[in-house]
Formats: C-alpha cells, structure tokens, sequence
C-alpha cells in the first residue's frame, strides 16, 4: 500500500529531460505554473496540456507512472470539484433540487479546477521523477544563493531539505515494517472499527518517532565526523554547467508561456 | 502431520511496473508439527518474503499456504486468527516496542486476542521467564534497557501469544556472541516446554546447526533444499557455493578431508568434532 506512493520518487534515465541542468528545469516549472494559473480559458490548459506531454513524451517515463502520482490526490481533487460544483451560483440553472442548485459555471469551473490541479501535478512529477532529490536541492540552493545576503539561511535550508527528501523513502519503509510487525501481533490497522484502528496507530507512531529521532541523532554525529560546518567555503562535488540545450529549453517554454498569454 | 504447508507458493513483487521481481518462485513445502526449523539463504533469496506468507501479512501472487490443511486465504476475515496461530518476530524486533511499561508491551499480543487479565498475567510470568526477564523488569520502561533486553522483551510480546508456530527472522543480528547464545538457549528451553513448531531464520549455518531438526535453504527465490540437519550439512559444499556460510568447523573438515584425513562423517557442531577428534586420537593410540 505504502510502496505505490511515488510522489517525490525519482525514476534514473538518460533523456534529454534528465540531463537538462536542475536550475533550468527548476525555472522552467516554475514558469510551467504560472502558465497554468495565469489564463482562465480552456484552451490556456490546453496549451499547458500540450507543454505537459510533450515533456512526458521525452523524458521517455512511461505515462503510466503519472496516472500513479496523481491517484493519491484525486480524492480531494475530487472534493475541491464538488465543492465548486455546488458552491458556484453564477450562471445558467442547469438542474435545481430543494436547496441544491447546480449552474453550467458551477461545472465548467469544477472541470477547469480538476484538470488544472492535475496538470500541476503531473508537470511537478515530471520534475522529481526526472531530478534526482540531491541535484534539485542543489538548484534550490544556487538559485536562492543571492538571498543570502539578506541573512537567509539558504544552505541550511537547502540541506534541511534533502535530508528530508533524503528519509522519505527510508520513513516508508520503516512504517511498512512496524505496520506489518504490530499486524503481526494482532493489531488491527487495516480492519476493523475506527476507534481501534486509531488506537493501533499509536503503536505505530511511537515506534516510528523514536527511530526518527535516533536516526536523526546519528546522522548528526555523522556529519560533525565528517566535519560538516554548514556551507561557509564548502565546495561541490558536482558543479551545475549549463548547455545550450538548456537555453533552448528555456526558449521553448517560454515560447508557450507568450503564446498562452495571447489566447488568453 | 504437516502443521504448515505451501502449494506452488508465487509471489511477485510490484507487479507490471519496471521494477518487478519474483521473490518466492513456486515453492512446495511441508513443515511438520513441533519440529526446530532454520530457515537459511542469502539476503534477497526470498527468506523473508517466504515467511510473511506464513501469517498471511502477504497474500500470494499465485499458489496456497495452508494451516492444518485449510487455506488460510479461504476466509479474508480470519486472517487475524492466522496470526495468533503462527506468530511472527521480525528483524530488529526491539524497534516494534511502543508501551510505557514491559509488562504492557508484551500485553500488547495477547490483549489482541481477547484473553482476560488473569491469563495475560500467567502468559507474561511465563515468557518472561522463558526469556530469562526477571520479575522487577515488567514494570520498568522498555527504553531503558540495554539492547539484549529489549530484544528478549520483543520476542516475548509474540511468544506470550502462544502460538503454534513461531517463526524468528534473524533473532540474534547484531547481537554479541554472548547475546546470541543467550538468545538461543531460550528459544531452545521454549521449544522443550512448549513443543511449539519453530521457524529460526538465520544466514548463518553456525546459529541453527546446533539444534535444528531440519534446514530449509532458500536460492534466488526457489527452494534449495529442505531435509534433516545432517542430510543438508552433507551437501556442504553445494551451499557455499550459493554463498551461504557453513560452519568453520564443517569447513576444516572439509579441508581434512580434501587432505586425505577422512572422518566418513560430516562435522557441524563443536561438540561432535570433539568427540570424532579424541576417538580418532584414542584408535592411534595418541591419547
């Protein structure tokens, strides 16, 4: 169950969307979001839509794999479309019961809303399934570096970052491991009413935060071995470069970007 | 009578994404009641995967586990009563302990299962002094004892569930040589009291010669072999071949042997070494 979630999971591979340098991708979905919370026609999502596949379509992952990251959200996908649906009173009364009005606004808007969401999190899957966590962190660092002249910690919380994009993975598999060690002394975690099973996700949670905090208290250690001082005059193992096909990229989605803010 | 048995036993891990992997490839077993079982294979030889079949915490890809010939699968809603049937401890079970007190975590089992608080009572006395946990433990917190006690006091939270079977993956990782045997000898005084069947999961043929009725070695998610100790200790040399580590003392043996020094017999345990060795000695009349 735990295993299916793949939000933030990176997928190595050796594409063109892979290989683009981190800072680049980084802005590029940046601009990506705003294209798609900048126009309010259908046709604005269409020409994101249109960016989207193209980009799937070369980082050669299969599109499956993004049916998957959007699964985990769709019920309050699906929440957030019904409360429009119901809540927007604008427009032509398409069907009417008691108190309950549903206008043709009401559901073109649910439908803008759902699709917009999902574009958003496919396109931001595309970038964690492409970047792996420690080059993205990376980015986020250098791109935020001239902030550091306004005291903003940038490196600690660069580092604080992908340490915890770092233990996402490990966390699930520890919580798989103590779900299926407390089930297997009779827990019922997947079964039964709702008051034992939130009873149960106590002897999981306890088990789960001790060994946050001891992992925690070790990598500390770790670190101080190894001399971490935090970033004054650390210097990198990879240096970001960027290639022409980075420009290019760029061009391109920014090429999308003005014609979205033409038809829109 | 077989206790536990598996049909054709498959399972497939992420199945249709790009990661998939067969882990218990169409396994056939019969595991007898009251039997001392090692269970041995290298990491990823589907050891693990094998066992949690047992408690039914992972449902089969394809193929049967059955409990005293019934399908344990047949009814999804018992599957509770499978697993206080055939008791589980993982690996590293000292990160499963989450009460304020010993005694209530390994309450923690039997409450499950519905016993009342005089029998819970009697089954903690009981294991823990299976487990050699002395009496003024129960009331102190799991937290602050050392890491061979928590583990005693996590195998005991399964053990007090009384279960027919007992399966222990790995009792004794990362456990001092001292810490083992202490270990050992109390699931081996269980065993005597209780007759309990027991599964002891192990990559070392070291832990599980000495007592072991039988040795079920798994391969690249395939049985291997499953015989008597004796009759698996004979095929030494094919099993450190699959990369599992026989006994240091089976391996002078097998040097002895390859040597021209010929025992007839092979060699698992300290003690039967010992013995061979003076016999050898006294026919030379060294002794």
């Amino acid at each position: 169950m735990l295993r299916d979630i793949t939000i933030g999971q990176y997928f190595p591979g050796d594409s063109v969307i892979h290989r683009l340098d981190p800072r680049f991708k980084l802005i590029i979905t940046f601009i990506y979001i705003i294209m798609l919370f900048a126009g309010d026609r259908f046709i604005c999502l269409g020409v994101g839509a249109v960016f989207t596949l193209i980009a799937i379509f070369l980082s050669r992952i299969p599109l499956k794999m993004f049916v998957k990251s959007v699964k985990p959200l769709l019920p309050f996908l699906l929440i957030t479309a019904i409360l429009n649906l119901f809540f927007v009173t604008s427009g032509d009364i398409l069907f009417k019961w008691k108190f309950i009005k549903i206008t043709d606004e009401a559901v073109s808007i649910s439908i803008f809303m759902f699709v917009r969401i999902m574009l958003l999190i496919m396109g931001s899957s595309l970038l964690t399934y492409t970047t792996s966590p420690i080059t993205l962190t990376d980015a986020i660092e250098r791109l935020l570096s001239p902030l550091k002249k306004i005291k903003v910690p940038v490196h600690e919380l660069a580092m604080m970052m992908s340490i915890a994009l770092r233990f996402i993975p490990t966390l699930i598999e520890e919580t798989d491991k103590i779900m299926s060690a407390q089930k297997a002394r009779g827990a019922e975690i997947d079964s039964g009413s709702f008051m034992t099973r939130a009873k149960n996700m106590i002897s999981i949670l306890v088990p789960l935060f001790i060994s946050s905090f001891r992992r925690a208290d070790e990598l500390a250690t770790a670190m101080e071995c190894r001399c971490y001082r935090g970033g004054e005059g650390r210097t990198r193992l990879r240096q970001l470069k960027s290639a022409p096909r980075d420009y290019i990229a760029l061009a391109i989605a920014i090429v999308f970007w003005v014609i979205n803010i033409i038809i829109g | 009578m077989a206790i536990l048995e598996t049909q054709e036993l498959t399972y497939v891990y992420s199945q249709g994404s790009p990661f998939q992997k067969t882990a218990v490839d169409h396994v056939n077993l019969k595991i007898d009641e009251g039997e001392m079982v090692g269970v041995m294979g290298h990491t990823g030889s589907g050891k693990s995967t094998l066992i949690q079949h047992f408690n039914g915490l992972l449902r089969p890809t394809s193929g049967k586990v059955l409990l005293d010939g019934e399908d344990i699968w047949a009814d999804k809603n018992k599957i509770r009563d499978v697993r206080f049937k055939v008791g589980l401890v993982f690996q590293y079970p000292e990160y499963q302990i989450f009460e304020e007190t010993v005694y209530k975590d390994i309450a923690f089992g039997p409450k499950n299962m519905g016993l009342d608080e005089a029998e819970i009572k009697r089954r903690i006395l009981e294991t823990a002094h299976d487990l050699g946990l002395k009496e003024e433990l129960l009331e102190r917190s799991p937290f602050e004892l050392s890491g061979g006690q928590k583990r005693r006091v996590a195998i005991a939270g399964v053990m007090a569930m009384n279960p027919r079977v007992l399966i222990l993956d790995e009792p004794t990782a990362g456990l001092d040589p001292a810490g083992r045997d202490k270990i050992l000898g109390h699931i081996k005084n269980y065993h005597e009291r209780t007759k309990n069947t027991i599964l002891i999961v192990s990559h070392s043929m070291e832990d599980i010669a000495g007592f072991a009725d039988k040795i079920l070695v798994m391969n690249k998610a395939k049985l291997f072999c499953y015989d008597e100790t004796e009759k698996v200790f004979a095929r030494a040399d094919e099993i450190s071949q699959i990369g599992l580590d026989v006994p240091q003392i089976t391996k002078v043996f097998m040097k002895l042997k390859e040597q021209g020094l010929d025992f007839g017999k092979d060699v698992y345990t300290m003690d039967y070494a010992k013995k061979l060795l003076l016999k050898k000695l006294a026919e030379r009349g060294g002794v």
